[in-house]
């Protein structure tokens, strides 16, 4: 078939992000033509600033070398200005001539400074700040002159000042408003700003109006005057007021345009169905982005689109702001400056250089500014992208995400002042060096992506903030803005939320339907998707859904844990942590007859069986004879009980009764992560039910119930949920709790996430208000675990696999003239194995 | 020069799952069948940390590593981007729904790997 025909005009960061989007999906689907302007290919210009301060260099920040675009056959023009597009013969035709004919159209055109219309903006040395050029030309200046003048103390306008200032030259900041950034900052954090870059050297106007550019008779500009007719000298002047889309090639084409070149939620122009704009040209709800997070989501979308898959829009996005001055800390993001129908929480300490404010609105988190500290800019900024309440952690929220419990990095949470040898990520052993060299050569823009290449948070996630940060303070804070929501992973753009209601609402059982319906885009989907479809079509559809075992991890396949050196894990269940002398003895005989290497006692009250064969594991649960404990599955898996009121002289109530029956009820339920209960007899709390999924506490009058409390890498202690007077209510609300859980967490969501997702008020609302509501949940808890087997001893209901735990030897053929093997092992590697439902299950034991 | 021996019907492999196969000397060889019953062979250990590839979760063309989670394609047995390394390739022929392996790759590649050590015997002090 022959290719279609794309051409992009521009080559800046994102159209060639589209592009590349494009390759992954549709390889060798178009012929594609780049015109660029510049003579570079594309570089990445946020890092121009850097540049100019001297802190990199200029090969540094090229993104895709000419190679590049060889290796991918895409056909070059570089310095070719684009001057005309001819929708009628779909051409395009450059200043030179070149022509190039289209299918599609991408118009990545990205913007120009605004250019202030005072006498004497022609004069030399006069320029804007936009690209290498410009760059190339300040250095050049400041090599030569003294006295540079940037008119606009805005983020560019900042950062090529405090660029000059290093580079040896005298720099006045002129600005029109009475303080700096005033689109990024309010008025308190602007007047720190200005006071913290005085201290270094910067010289500012601040209210002032240009009125002219003086002059010298050499043609280069010798001042520049102001409304009040005061002067300053200038032997340079950077216009940084502002950027306009260029939109004069598209609005030659007749192409509507309005604040940018009109698009739609799929990035098409309103005007020509066959032309795309992506980048700071396009207008997309009225709004022309220009940070580089919001335009790589628009050339996500847009790849899709020109890859025929149709899937995907874009809605727009929130964006935040960090200033590249190396030293100097700031963050904002969404509405900062508050106002009607808004809070504020502010702390400010001028003397030390620290300024937050918290806006907030209807109990949701609307904006933040912060000053000289911006650790928790990230964290911020995802409350208010996910709008979640904030009413329970609102005394915390001004002090940061590590007061609100997280273990794992307390004390050493400011990414900034980490040393490069620091360890960030505990999991994979990765250092703060690692992760930023990463960022820069590899040129990262994403949390996904710093995963992919250096592993860092990729395991457990407890640095996933930390990450953030070292990606915001390498790369600028926005790089860092991961979106609003999550898609499962690369099979999909759906996330978890929208594939869990089209399950249920569209009544889904099979993978292949999920696959069908919901368009996954591949054949089969890969291992991050498939548990988590399995989980949700099996806790969607009890008894209708089909378990799929290949779908799940090993050891929910082998229902075993799997060790380093490919051995596995036994731990026979304990209801409540007791046992019997019977009991221990066969275990005993088991740890001899198979050669078991460990036993150890687990902090869940069992007991532990490590390095078992895989060929072993069968025989090793007939031969200990006990319940499977889960151990390895996301299922209920411990009750921890204390003694209680049976033995306990300060016993209240029957704790280990009460896990036995909450262990017995429960059993065989699989959940989106792991769950773990514990009961204590009495206040005391022997059995640490406060840092567990459900915690019941014994009381004179009857239990008090715990949820959502973790032990693991966020240490969380559980919400007071509720007190309850018989054991009855304990079983009920338990599984009420836990059916909600199963139907509205997400796969791999411990209830801590869960809970603090949706809130602990909607837990309440469904659980303690509703009673008809939980006597349901309980009931549909209670079918679904009705006559579920157990997948120790119940190989063909629980569809366990026997084949796994053999393998085959290599024999040779007969008559083959390689050495034989005798003759009964074939016969032994066979003999256990009948055929049954059409399956090859051994079903000898 | 091939010597194929035939290890077992691609029934006995199932969809979407691999099987182990011993050999007279080194590690176990995986055997994987695809959704469109493909059979691939690789040796049964990941790049990586030499995890047991035949316990993965099977996908596509690739199996993801059970202990870490790499991806390895199965027609090469390499390891996908960013992560870096390989894992030998067995030759695999199917003839009439039997799976064969050639017997001198099972004589020949990787039969001196030493096991994958875990436990007590890893202690220092031991």
């Amino acid at each position: 078939m022959k290719k279609m025909k794309l051409v992009m005009v521009g080559n800046g960061m994102a159209g060639v992000r589209t592009l590349e989007e494009l390759l992954k999906i549709a390889p060798d689907l178009y012929e594609i033509t780049v015109f660029g302007a510049e003579p570079h290919p594309n570089y990445n210009r946020i890092l121009l600033s850097p540049v100019l301060a001297g802190e990199q260099t200029l090969d540094e920040i090229i993104l895709n070398p000419v190679s590049w675009y060889e290796d991918h056959q895409i056909r070059l023009h570089l310095g070719k200005t684009v001057t005309k597009i001819d929708r009628v013969r779909r051409q395009v035709i450059a200043e030179d001539g070149t022509v190039a004919e289209y299918d599609r159209l991408l118009i990545a055109t990205g913007s120009s400074p605004f250019i202030l219309p005072v006498p004497g903006k022609e004069l030399d040395g006069v320029i804007a700040y936009r690209d290498i050029a410009d760059t190339n030309t300040m250095i050049a200046a400041a090599e030569k002159y003294q006295h540079a003048v940037v008119i606009g103390g805005g983020l560019l306008g900042l950062e090529a000042a405090n660029g000059l200032m290093l580079r040896g030259m005298q720099v006045t900041v002129v600005h029109l408003n009475p303080w700096l950034m005033e689109r990024q900052l309010d008025d308190q954090a602007g007047e720190l700003l200005r006071k913290s870059l005085q201290d270094r050297g910067l010289r500012f106007r601040m209210g002032a109006q240009t009125e002219a550019l003086i002059g010298g008779t050499d043609g280069r500009v010798l001042a520049v005057r102001f409304k009040d007719g005061t002067e300053i000298p200038a032997d340079l002047v950077v216009m940084a007021a502002g950027i306009r889309p260029n939109t004069t090639l598209a609005e030659s084409a007749g192409l509507h345009c309005h604040r940018g070149v009109v698009v739609t939620d799929t990035l098409q122009t309103v005007t020509d169905p066959r032309i795309y704009a992506v980048g700071e040209c396009a207008a997309h709800r009225g709004v022309a982005y220009g940070l580089v997070a919001p335009l790589f989501e628009q050339g996500k979308v847009c790849a899709n689109h020109l890859a025929q898959f149709g899937i995907g829009r874009y809605l727009g996005s929130q964006t935040s702001t960090k200033l590249k001055v190396t030293g100097i800390d700031l963050f904002s993001a969404g509405d900062f400056m508050g106002g009607d129908g808004t809070e504020e929480i502010v702390m400010s300490d001028p003397f030390a250089g620290v300024y937050k404010k918290l806006v907030i609105k209807e109990d949701r988190l609307v904006g933040a500014c912060l000053y000289g500290d911006t650790v928790d800019g990230s964290w911020y900024f995802k409350l208010l992208r996910e709008g979640r309440k904030i009413s329970d952690i609102r005394d915390k929220l001004m002090f940061g995400e590590s007061n609100i419990g997280d273990v794992g990095h307390q004390g050493h949470n400011k990414a900034a002042a980490m040393a490069d040898t620091d360890e960030v990520c505990g999991c994979n052993g990765v250092n703060k060096g690692a992760i930023c060299k990463a960022i820069k050569d590899k040129g990262l823009f994403t949390l996904e992506e710093v995963r992919k290449h250096t592993k860092a948070s990729a395991s457990c996630g407890s640095c996933t903030g930390l990450v953030e940060q070292l990606l915001m303070f390498t790369a600028g804070g926005d790089y860092s803005a991961t979106p609003k929501k999550k898609a499962v992973c690369g099979c999909t753009d759906m996330s978890h939320q929208e594939v869990r209601d089209a399950i249920v609402a569209e009544h889904l059982v099979r993978l292949s339907d999920v696959y069908d319906r919901l368009n996954w885009k591949t054949p089969n989907g890969c291992a991050t998707c498939r548990p988590a479809l399995n989980y949700y079509l099996i806790s969607s559809w009890p008894k209708e859904a089909v378990d799929d075992p290949q779908s799940r991890f090993i050891n929910e396949r082998s229902h075993a844990n799997i060790q380093k050196d490919g051995t596995y894990s036994v731990v026979p269940r304990m209801w409540g942590g007791e046992t019997t002398a019977d009991e221990l003895r066969r275990i005993a005989n088991a740890v001899d007859k198979y050669k078991i290497p460990t036993v150890k006692v687990t902090g869940g009250q069992r007991i532990d069986l490590l390095g078992v064969k895989k060929e072993d594991l069968v025989n090793v649960w007939r031969d200990i004879g006990m319940p499977s404990g889960h151990a390895y599955a996301k299922a209920l898996r411990t009750v921890k009980t204390c003694v209680g009121s049976e033995w306990c002289r300060m016993g209240t109530q029957d704790s280990t009764q009460m896990g036995k029956d909450l262990e017995k009820a429960m059993w065989r339920m699989y959940a989106p992560h792991k769950v773990k209960y514990a009961v204590s007899g009495c206040p005391r709390n022997c059995a640490e039910a406060g840092i567990k999924d459900v915690g019941i506490i014994g009381v004179d009058s009857g239990w008090e119930m715990y949820i959502a409390g973790n032990g693991g890498i966020k240490t969380e202690v559980a919400h007071f949920f509720t007190k309850l007077k018989t054991a009855e209510e304990v079983l009920e609300y338990t599984g009420a709790f836990m059916q909600l859980y199963r139907k509205e967490g997400w796969y791999l969501e411990r209830t801590v996430h869960y809970v603090s997702r949706v809130g602990l008020d909607h837990v309440k609302k469904r659980i303690l208000d509703d009673h008809e509501g939980r006597k349901a949940l309980w009931a549909e808890l209670q079918y679904a675990l009705d006559g579920e087997p157990d997948p120790w001893f119940e190989f063909t209901k629980a569809q366990v696999d026997l084949r796994q735990f053999d393998a085959l030897p290599a024999l040779p053929v007969p008559g083959a003239t390689t050495a034989t093997a005798p003759a009964d092992v074939v016969s032994a590697a066979t003999a256990t194995v009948t055929a049954l439902d059409g399956q090859v299950v051994r079903e000898t034991l | 020069m091939s010597s194929w021996i035939t290890i077992c019907a691609v029934s006995e492999i199932p969809v979407l799952g691999a099987r182990r196969v011993t050999r007279a000397k080194g590690p176990e060889v995986a055997l994987f069948r695809t959704s469109d019953d493909q059979v691939f062979a690789l040796l049964d250990r990941c790049p990586h940390k030499a995890g047991p590839l035949s316990q993965g979760i099977v996908f596509g063309q690739a199996v993801a590593c059970p202990l870490h989670n790499w991806t390895i394609a199965l027609g090469s047995g390499c390891a996908r981007e960013p992560d870096e390394g390989s894992t030998p390739v067995f030759r695999v022929r199917v003839e009439a729904g039997q799976v064969m392996l050639d017997r001198n790759e099972l004589d020949s590649i990787a039969v001196d790997l030493p096991p994958v050590k875990a436990g007590p015997c890893t202690r220092v002090s031991c």
